[in-house]
Protein backbone atom coordinates (compact mmCIF):
# COMPACT_ATOMS: atom_id res chain seq x y z
CA UNK A 1 0.00 0.00 0.00
CA UNK A 2 1.26 3.31 -0.99
CA UNK A 3 2.23 6.03 1.95
CA UNK A 4 -0.83 8.45 0.99
CA UNK A 5 -3.05 5.17 0.72
CA UNK A 6 -2.05 3.79 4.28
CA UNK A 7 -1.96 7.70 5.49
CA UNK A 8 -5.36 7.75 4.50
CA UNK A 9 -6.47 4.39 5.48
CA UNK A 10 -5.08 5.58 9.05
CA UNK A 11 -7.12 9.02 9.00
CA UNK A 12 -10.24 7.22 7.71
CA UNK A 13 -10.56 4.97 10.81
CA UNK A 14 -8.90 7.49 13.49
CA UNK A 15 -13.04 8.75 13.96
CA UNK A 16 -15.99 7.55 13.70
CA UNK A 17 -16.60 10.19 11.35
CA UNK A 18 -14.17 11.71 8.87
CA UNK A 19 -14.44 14.47 6.07
CA UNK A 20 -12.38 14.53 3.40
CA UNK A 21 -13.22 18.37 2.36
CA UNK A 22 -11.95 21.08 0.30
CA UNK A 23 -11.32 23.92 3.11
CA UNK A 24 -11.99 23.57 6.87
CA UNK A 25 -15.35 22.88 8.78
CA UNK A 26 -15.19 26.57 9.70
CA UNK A 27 -14.13 28.13 6.36
CA UNK A 28 -15.17 25.79 3.77
CA UNK A 29 -14.20 26.49 0.29
CA UNK A 30 -16.29 24.80 -2.01
CA UNK A 31 -19.91 24.98 -1.96
CA UNK A 32 -20.34 20.74 -2.11
CA UNK A 33 -17.76 20.63 0.91
CA UNK A 34 -19.68 23.22 2.73
CA UNK A 35 -23.38 21.44 2.41
CA UNK A 36 -21.92 18.86 3.72
CA UNK A 37 -21.00 20.89 6.63
CA UNK A 38 -23.87 22.36 7.26
CA UNK A 39 -25.72 18.93 7.35
CA UNK A 40 -23.13 17.31 9.51
CA UNK A 41 -23.53 20.25 11.89
CA UNK A 42 -27.52 20.38 11.57
CA UNK A 43 -27.56 16.92 12.74
CA UNK A 44 -25.08 17.94 15.38
CA UNK A 45 -23.05 14.86 15.13
CA UNK A 46 -18.96 15.16 16.24
CA UNK A 47 -16.32 14.81 13.15
CA UNK A 48 -13.21 15.24 11.93
CA UNK A 49 -12.33 17.47 8.80
CA UNK A 50 -9.26 16.81 6.44
CA UNK A 51 -8.77 19.31 4.12
CA UNK A 52 -7.68 17.64 0.68
CA UNK A 53 -6.25 21.16 -0.46
CA UNK A 54 -3.52 20.88 2.01
CA UNK A 55 -1.75 17.96 -0.09
CA UNK A 56 -2.21 16.80 -3.57
CA UNK A 57 -0.93 13.86 -3.35
CA UNK A 58 -3.94 13.67 -0.54
CA UNK A 59 -6.11 15.03 -3.38
CA UNK A 60 -5.95 12.47 -5.57
CA UNK A 61 -5.18 9.52 -3.12
CA UNK A 62 -8.74 10.00 -1.85
CA UNK A 63 -10.55 9.45 -4.95
CA UNK A 64 -8.31 6.81 -6.14
CA UNK A 65 -8.95 5.24 -2.27
CA UNK A 66 -12.80 5.21 -2.68
CA UNK A 67 -12.89 4.90 -6.18
CA UNK A 68 -14.93 8.16 -6.32
CA UNK A 69 -13.92 11.20 -8.74
CA UNK A 70 -14.88 14.15 -6.34
CA UNK A 71 -14.38 15.67 -2.79
CA UNK A 72 -16.37 15.74 -0.78
CA UNK A 73 -16.22 12.65 0.96
CA UNK A 74 -17.76 11.55 3.83
CA UNK A 75 -16.44 8.12 5.76
CA UNK A 76 -18.64 6.84 8.95
CA UNK A 77 -17.16 4.23 10.99
CA UNK A 78 -14.11 3.65 8.07
CA UNK A 79 -16.75 3.06 5.72
CA UNK A 80 -17.22 5.45 2.41
CA UNK A 81 -21.04 6.78 2.95
CA UNK A 82 -20.78 9.10 -0.48
CA UNK A 83 -20.39 12.28 -1.53
CA UNK A 84 -22.46 15.60 -1.33
CA UNK A 85 -25.65 14.72 -3.73
CA UNK A 86 -26.13 11.22 -1.18
CA UNK A 87 -25.27 12.96 1.72
CA UNK A 88 -28.14 15.30 1.10
CA UNK A 89 -30.54 12.40 -0.14
CA UNK A 90 -29.93 10.77 2.76
CA UNK A 91 -30.02 13.30 4.84
CA UNK A 92 -33.50 14.46 3.40
CA UNK A 93 -34.50 10.91 4.27
CA UNK A 94 -33.34 10.67 7.57
CA UNK A 95 -31.56 7.86 6.14
CA UNK A 96 -28.17 9.92 7.46
CA UNK A 97 -29.18 10.12 11.20
CA UNK A 98 -30.73 6.43 11.03
CA UNK A 99 -26.80 5.48 9.91
CA UNK A 100 -25.03 7.80 12.70
CA UNK A 101 -27.56 5.46 14.78
CA UNK A 102 -27.22 2.23 14.04
CA UNK A 103 -23.26 2.74 13.86
CA UNK A 104 -23.83 4.15 17.51
CA UNK A 105 -22.75 7.74 16.63
CA UNK A 106 -24.48 9.95 18.74
CA UNK A 107 -26.27 13.05 17.00
CA UNK A 108 -27.86 16.19 18.81
CA UNK A 109 -30.12 17.16 15.85
CA UNK A 110 -31.44 20.56 17.14
CA UNK A 111 -34.99 20.83 16.78
CA UNK A 112 -35.72 22.27 13.29
CA UNK A 113 -35.81 26.28 13.44
CA UNK B 1 -11.98 22.98 -20.48
CA UNK B 2 -15.71 21.67 -20.32
CA UNK B 3 -18.38 19.30 -21.83
CA UNK B 4 -21.80 19.95 -23.81
CA UNK B 5 -24.85 18.28 -22.10
CA UNK B 6 -24.98 15.62 -25.06
CA UNK B 7 -21.70 14.82 -24.60
CA UNK B 8 -22.47 13.98 -20.87
CA UNK B 9 -25.94 12.38 -21.98
CA UNK B 10 -24.16 10.03 -25.32
CA UNK B 11 -21.15 9.28 -22.88
CA UNK B 12 -23.78 7.95 -20.34
CA UNK B 13 -25.89 5.93 -22.52
CA UNK B 14 -23.04 4.26 -23.82
CA UNK B 15 -21.95 3.24 -20.48
CA UNK B 16 -25.22 2.14 -19.16
CA UNK B 17 -27.35 1.76 -22.54
CA UNK B 18 -30.62 0.75 -20.35
CA UNK B 19 -30.74 4.70 -18.92
CA UNK B 20 -33.47 7.19 -19.26
CA UNK B 21 -31.25 10.26 -18.76
CA UNK B 22 -32.52 13.74 -17.85
CA UNK B 23 -29.81 16.41 -18.06
CA UNK B 24 -29.94 19.98 -16.62
CA UNK B 25 -27.48 23.09 -17.11
CA UNK B 26 -27.02 24.24 -13.85
CA UNK B 27 -24.99 27.56 -14.91
CA UNK B 28 -24.56 27.76 -18.67
CA UNK B 29 -20.62 26.98 -18.00
CA UNK B 30 -20.50 23.92 -19.71
CA UNK B 31 -19.01 22.85 -15.69
CA UNK B 32 -21.97 22.63 -13.39
CA UNK B 33 -25.22 19.80 -14.51
CA UNK B 34 -27.27 17.88 -12.84
CA UNK B 35 -28.26 14.68 -14.01
CA UNK B 36 -31.33 12.50 -12.91
CA UNK B 37 -30.45 8.87 -14.34
CA UNK B 38 -33.09 6.08 -14.30
CA UNK B 39 -32.22 2.41 -15.39
CA UNK B 40 -33.06 -0.91 -14.79
CA UNK B 41 -29.00 -1.84 -14.32
CA UNK B 42 -29.59 0.08 -11.06
CA UNK B 43 -31.45 -2.24 -8.91
CA UNK B 44 -30.22 -3.87 -6.03
CA UNK B 45 -27.36 -1.53 -6.08
CA UNK B 46 -26.56 0.84 -3.39
CA UNK B 47 -26.39 4.91 -4.44
CA UNK B 48 -22.56 4.82 -3.99
CA UNK B 49 -22.21 1.98 -6.59
CA UNK B 50 -25.17 3.43 -8.66
CA UNK B 51 -22.95 6.61 -8.87
CA UNK B 52 -19.74 4.69 -9.98
CA UNK B 53 -21.60 3.15 -12.96
CA UNK B 54 -22.12 6.41 -13.86
CA UNK B 55 -18.51 8.20 -13.30
CA UNK B 56 -17.15 4.92 -15.03
CA UNK B 57 -19.10 5.68 -18.01
CA UNK B 58 -18.10 9.56 -18.30
CA UNK B 59 -14.75 7.59 -18.55
CA UNK B 60 -12.63 9.78 -16.38
CA UNK B 61 -14.41 13.17 -17.03
CA UNK B 62 -15.71 13.50 -13.56
CA UNK B 63 -13.66 15.96 -11.58
CA UNK B 64 -11.71 16.87 -14.47
CA UNK B 65 -13.29 18.66 -17.63
CA UNK B 66 -16.42 18.06 -15.49
CA UNK B 67 -16.34 19.61 -12.70
CA UNK B 68 -20.04 19.19 -10.99
CA UNK B 69 -22.52 16.72 -11.72
CA UNK B 70 -25.04 16.27 -9.44
CA UNK B 71 -26.55 13.34 -9.64
CA UNK B 72 -29.87 11.47 -8.94
CA UNK B 73 -30.07 7.99 -9.60
CA UNK B 74 -32.49 4.89 -9.21
CA UNK B 75 -34.28 1.70 -10.50
CA UNK B 76 -37.79 2.24 -12.23
CA UNK B 77 -40.61 2.51 -9.91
Amino acid sequence: MSDINSWIDSEVKSADVVLFMKGTPNFPQCGFSGQVVQILDYIGVDYKGINVLDNDDLRQGIKDYANWPTIPQLYVKGEFVGGCDIIREMFQATELQDHMKTNGITIRQEASA
Amino acid sequence: MAMNANDIESMIKAGIPDADITIRDLAGDGDHYAAEIVAESFRGKTRVQQHQMVYQALQGNMGGALHALALQTSAPE
